[in-house]
């Protein structure tokens, strides 16, 4: 699976939440299984979509890929290095090359920073630390060069946050995730938190920037629609695994996992006459809670087409099915 | 469709007193509403849609805001005259609200049977145990399995859609001629949410309530609603029958809007149609068209008056570009 094209290459990703009780001597009683045992790759230049239903795991696969959280176990490949062994000194080098976008454009600003000073900050720590050599007035230049980059004015430099919309904020997070040059961006729901009408100009924006930059994206979101627009490959994630990756036209095309299945069909699409003649497949049940370790398929409580002789006890693994076209149910295979 | 009108909101005027100046969060809205239609309020955020429905309720806390000018009509009585205790026979009766959040919505330290049997003893006049079976009954509609068990459960004991769900059975345990939906589904998951839009869906039918939605999510209202108003910086801009609006859209912010989102049905690496600038500060508009800034098709009238409603083709716009047909 990995090429000379792979940029990043996760093998077996465990993250584990230990639950903990007792006031004084704290003892681990169980564990949330957050991602529990992924593998996928992403090759440069692409765009991977990642897309689930709340706490399937989705962020926290990419924290791990960050190094933001230690995962507990399983490899994380960046250009052939292993992250979860590196030294923090590599890792320092490592995360040049690999910036985060977050969710909330309120949360993720410091609001007692102007928007220069947020821009510049990844280029001021690499300078302090040695690794880059930028001086203050490189460093102001560069910044002015990222603003009008992602469409922000110059002027607004001296600005803080809350000067600023929703929109425009998540323009200074975008700029200040390309100060490095990184090479793959983390783009944890980035649009999510914006209008409609402010959603399609950062997806253009980022679409931009990845052809100038040429840029590899991981590109989180709980919208299907987005995702299919953005992305080439996506990977569907279900309770901590990942249930089927393939291109994104042919996954919309043509689903295969019954979960990927319900999930398309639960999305509402903008159209009054395509909307009454769709047949929905609605699903019955929550999604459980990932604190037990299962024996049997990740979706069997929920699945319309679950079969009890094979699917209550044995786990599927992904399995190339057609040609870049990976699918974790045993519909396809037998166990 | 029944042509009785259940709710007629006319010129509605909502202003907030800020340090900064008036904010008009909704400045002359006027709607009907019929038996059974389902009704869409759409817009991005700060547009005055949840506004002018807690308007409606009189549950605008004031001050800072204050409603200016505008009746609304419940069967024939304008209920923003009512003083608060008449207006609290209404709320929960006639009309009732599901809120964007469950959590926050839901009293976390009472039971769910405490906080359902509250509202229908109120109204119904029932006794104790007949409030807890209809209590009971209302859960069972909305799908939540083992409901007798269920009902003397906590909050926190139920997921996010469960949640919703003893919402809606308790908005709906009084019967209410008016349901109104505050984004139901926005906090939740897409399968989670299809299961949501289709009980109020079935039960609206069922119970034979209007129903106003308020979302910014233009599938969601595509596959539930029966009309259409879009609503931009305070005001109504285009109202019109759900498949006029989504086949020819008139006003270029519903136009911009529409082409804005991309779309499951048809896939394509093309390059999204975007509306630049960002929606106006509500602070002390200037009486122009509101959308001017960010309309590509605008022209020196806009700067220099708001545009009137206009019918064109049986539905009716604020926007310079079409004229009144005669």
């Amino acid at each position: 699976m990995a090429t000379d094209n792979t940029l990043v290459q996760v093998k077996n990703l465990k993250m584990h939440f230990p639950i903990e009780e007792g006031l004084l001597f704290r003892r681990v009683v169980g564990a949330i299984r957050a991602v529990d045992g992924i593998n996928f790759s992403i090759c440069k230049g692409e765009t991977m979509g990642l897309v689930g239903e709340s706490g399937c795991g989705k962020s926290t696969t990419a924290r791990c890929i960050a190094q933001l959280h230690k995962p507990t176990g399983g490899e994380v490949l960046f250009e052939g290095n292993d992250l979860c062994k590196a030294s923090k000194q590599e890792l320092l080098k490592a995360r040049m090359d690999m910036q985060m976008v977050f969710q909330d454009p309120y949360a993720s600003l410091n609001p007692r920073m102007t928007a220069g000073a947020i821009i510049g900050e990844p280029l001021l720590i690499y300078s302090k630390r040695g690794i880059l050599n930028y001086s203050r007035k490189d460093i102001q230049k560069r910044v002015e060069e990222l603003m009008e980059k992602v469409g922000l004015s110059r002027y607004f430099m001296n600005r803080y946050p809350h000067e600023f919309s929703g929109g425009q904020r998540q323009r200074i997070g975008v700029a200040r995730a390309l100060a490095l040059n990184p090479k793959l961006i983390l783009a944890d729901e980035p649009i999510s938190a914006l209008d409609v009408s402010i959603q399609s100009q950062i997806l253009n924006l980022l679409n931009d920037l990845q052809e100038e930059f040429n840029l590899t994206y991981l590109f989180i979101a709980h919208d299907l629609a987005v995702i299919e627009h953005i992305s080439n490959r996506v990977a569907v994630m279900y309770l901590g695994v990942v249930v089927e990756i393939a291109d994104s036209k042919v996954l919309y095309k043509k689903p295969m996992h019954p979960y990927t299945k319900a999930l398309l069909s639960a999305v509402p699409i903008p159209d009054p006459v395509v909307e009454r003649q769709r047949k929905r497949i609605i699903l019955e049940g929550d999604v459980p809670s990932p604190d037990k370790e299962r024996v049997g398929c990740y979706f069997y409580d929920r699945c319309p087409n679950a079969m009890p002789d094979k699917c209550k006890n044995n786990i599927p693994q992904l399995r190339e099915v057609e040609e870049n076209h990976e699918v974790a149910c045993f519909l396809y295979f037998d166990p | 469709m029944n042509t009785e009108v259940v709710l007629l909101v006319e010129d509605l005027r909502t202003y907030f007193n800020t340090d900064d100046g008036i904010v008009k969060a909704v400045d002359g809205i006027s709607f009907q509403l019929h038996k059974g239609e389902t009704l869409g309020l759409v817009g991005e955020s700060g547009c005055g849609k949840s506004v002018s429905c807690l308007s409606v309720m009189k549950l605008i806390p004031s001050p800072p805001g204050r409603i200016m000018s505008g009746r609304a009509m419940l069967q024939g009585k304008n209920i923003l005259d009512y003083p608060v205790d008449k207006i609290r026979q209404i709320r929960g009766q006639k009309i009732s609200m599901i809120f964007q959040d469950p959590m926050t919505s839901l009293n976390p330290f009472l039971r769910i049977s405490t906080q359902m049997i509250e509202t229908i003893r109120l109204h119904q006049g029932l006794d104790k145990m007949q409030a807890q079976d209809k209590a009971i009954d209302m859960l069972r509609l909305v799908g939540i399995p083992n409901p007798s068990k269920r009902v003397a459960d906590y909050p926190h004991q139920f997921s996010g859609g469960m949640r919703q769900r003893v919402m809606i059975a308790m908005a709906l345990s009084c019967n209410p001629e008016v349901l109104i939906a505050d984004e139901p589904s926005t906090a939740l998951d897409v399968t989670i949410q299809a299961q949501i839009l289709e009980i109020i869906k079935n039960l609206s039918v069922e119970f034979g309530t209007a129903v106003i939605l308020i979302t910014h999510d233009l599938g969601v209202v595509a596959g539930m609603c029966d009309n259409i108003c879009v609503m931009y910086a305070g005001k109504i801009v285009e109202k019109a029958k759900v498949d006029d609006l989504y086949q020819d859209p008139k006003h270029p912010y519903t136009q911009g809007l529409i082409k804005s989102v991309p779309r499951l049905d048809k896939p394509g690496k093309q390059r999204l149609y975007s509306i630049e600038g960002q929606p106006p500060n509500l602070i002390n508009l200037p009486d122009v068209c509101t959308f001017h800034p960010r309309c590509d098709r605008a022209m020196d009238i806009c700067r220099q008056k708001y545009p009137p409603d206009i019918t064109v083709d049986g539905r009716s716009v604020r926007c310079w570009l079409y004229k009144e047909e005669k």
